[in-house]
């Protein structure tokens, strides 16, 4: 689903700068993300993903170097900017004591909506939670509450969507679920700007990939073009065995279903920068 | 924007009202440890206590046990607070077009709420071991407005207490100076029974003022200079914990 537009990129960062303290967290950043593309951010712990993306979510300000969301200053029209840029963030940012349904009820009424109610059965549905709509979020699993949290973040079709680590700590089944929203996102035109540090996430979703790596992007380009850097291939030929993830998708069966089980497998610890 | 700030204070108050609403414990435990204060003082210390008011005991320390009960329920409004900043879900809400201050206002607006339903609760139990009062409707009125600007007043300060905090521990510390306070004024016994040093900071500390104001209008005397010093303490703090907390606020969303 590559895109090439010849429309003025939905993100454009030139140069962005970032301490804390004594720490550089960001040297000077610069990409584009072409409208209605899916841009993956890939880089360790601590390279910078995080604060990169809470500058563009207008929740941190950058030292130096500008940041525009089509067209669109982060910092100067941080309201226009909220209007059209959603973040589903790190940790799974959904109230627990509320339901399912009542927490996208409570976004919808802050994207001040119209029909609350209708919206919020809709996305349940959409997501394989209507069943869990009516239970409260702290008796969701992991994936459970991750879809709940990226659903929260479409109230309003925001065109651009970001995506920090969307999978981290979730079991390979989760992680497939999220892999096909994002995908059935960018099928939609949403523009969307993810981070991740799976190699394969960035390799399975991403038109174009930017490698961030101690505040500075390495390299941006396509998954081709990032090949091309590496000498040409050579033939060899290897026995194919299944990898343990095959095993264990064979094993448990369907890879879409609901999960409706009560554990929480939120990932522990904030990634630092 | 801006012109949100009515109907994203509404929508963030229903959400904080239905925790306690699911949490219930929350308001009840606010109200426990006043009453049993309130049955310790009457039942057992009481009988030993002159007041020279000459009504009864209960009547006496009242106004003294409401502060205290709104003193242990704002340090919920810094729980929650850090709660929602702790969970990511603060940064959520800032990074929606949203009236920024509204997140505030709901905890706020809640915790005036929690805490007229926890003083309600204290009353009515004031009201079951004799407390009589023949205050007239004005009066009443008067009683609940001194008690809402000193919950709003407490809870400001809450606020600094939650956005500053690093801990749940450290976010409700801030309340036991306070529920403490009443002990040294004119709550529980009159200061003219207290050593000098004491009987002054007793007399000049806010809460004499305040308790002196709400048991004049209880006993339908004339509230007199107190109510003045009263309300001019509350605004006074509530002005300060207001800029103070949004000083703070403003540094956590830029």
């Amino acid at each position: 689903m590559t895109t090439e537009p010849s429309v003025a990129p939905a993100i454009r960062v030139q140069g962005i700068e970032k301490s804390f303290g004594d720490l550089q967290v960001l040297r000077g950043v610069d990409f584009e993300v072409p409208t209605g593309s899916i841009f993956a951010l890939l880089g360790s712990n601590g390279a910078g993903k995080t604060t990169l993306v809470r500058i563009l979510s207008t929740l941190s300000k950058a030292d130096a170097g500008t940041a525009t969301v089509h067209g669109f200053d982060v910092s100067g029209r941080a309201g226009d900017v909220r209007e059209l840029i959603s973040l589903t963030g790190q940790f799974a940012a959904v109230d627990d004591v509320l339901t399912g349904r009542e927490n996208l009820m409570l976004v919808a009424r802050l994207r001040h909506l119209k029909n609350p109610g209708r919206i919020a059965d809709d996305l349940l549905e959409r997501f394989s939670l209507a069943e869990a709509g009516t239970r409260r979020a702290s008796t969701y699993s992991g994936g459970m509450r991750r879809r709940l949290d990226i659903a929260m973040s479409l109230i309003g079709d925001p065109p651009v969507i970001v995506l920090d680590e969307p999978t981290t700590g979730l079991d390979p089944q989760a992680r497939i679920e999220v892999w096909a929203t994002v995908k059935e996102l960018a099928g939609r035109g949403t523009t969307v700007l993810l981070t991740t540090q799976y190699l394969d996430e960035a390799e399975q979703l991403a038109d174009r990939i930017a490698i961030l790596h101690k505040g500075a992007i390495l390299q941006n380009g396509t998954l081709a073009e990032l090949k091309k850097l590496l000498p040409a291939a050579e033939v060899e030929y290897v026995e194919k065995q299944p990898s343990l993830e095959d095993v264990f998708l064979a094993l448990v069966g369907d890879t879409g279903g609901t999960d409706t089980t009560g554990d929480r497998t939120v990932a522990a610890g904030k990634e630092c920068g | 924007m801006t012109t949100h700030v009515l109907a994203d204070t509404g929508a963030l108050t229903g959400r904080s009202l239905r925790h306690i609403l699911r949490s219930p414990d929350t308001i009840i435990t606010t109200a426990v440890t006043p009453i049993a204060l309130m049955l310790l003082f009457v039942y057992v210390l009481g009988g030993a206590i002159t007041t020279g008011s000459g009504s009864s005991y209960i009547n006496y320390m009242l106004p003294g046990i409401l502060l205290i009960t709104i003193a242990s329920g704002v340090a919920y409004t810094s729980y929650r607070l850090l709660l929602d900043l702790e969970g990511g879900i603060f940064d959520r809400f800032q990074s929606m077009p949203i009236a920024r201050s509204s997140v505030l206002w709901a905890h706020v607006l809640t915790s005036v709420v929690a805490n007229l339903v926890s003083v309600a609760i204290v009353v009515g139990v004031a009201l079951a071991m004799g407390f009589r009062t023949g205050a007239s409707v004005g009066a009443w009125l008067a009683v609940v407005g001194v008690l809402n600007l000193f919950t709003l007043a407490l809870t400001w300060l809450a606020v600094v207490a939650g956005l500053s905090a690093k801990t749940v521990d450290g976010a409700s510390a801030f309340s036991y100076p306070l529920i403490f306070l009443p002990f040294i004024s004119s709550a529980f016994v009159p200061t003219d029974s207290m050593p000098g040093p004491v009987a002054w900071f007793a007399r000049h500390q806010p809460v004499t003022s305040i308790v002196d104001t709400l048991r004049a209008l209880y006993a339908q005397q004339p509230v007199g200079s107190s109510i003045w010093i009263a309300l001019a303490w509350l605004v006074g703090i509530l002005v300060v914990a207001y800029l103070f907390a949004t000083v703070l606020f403003e540094r956590k969303i830029s």
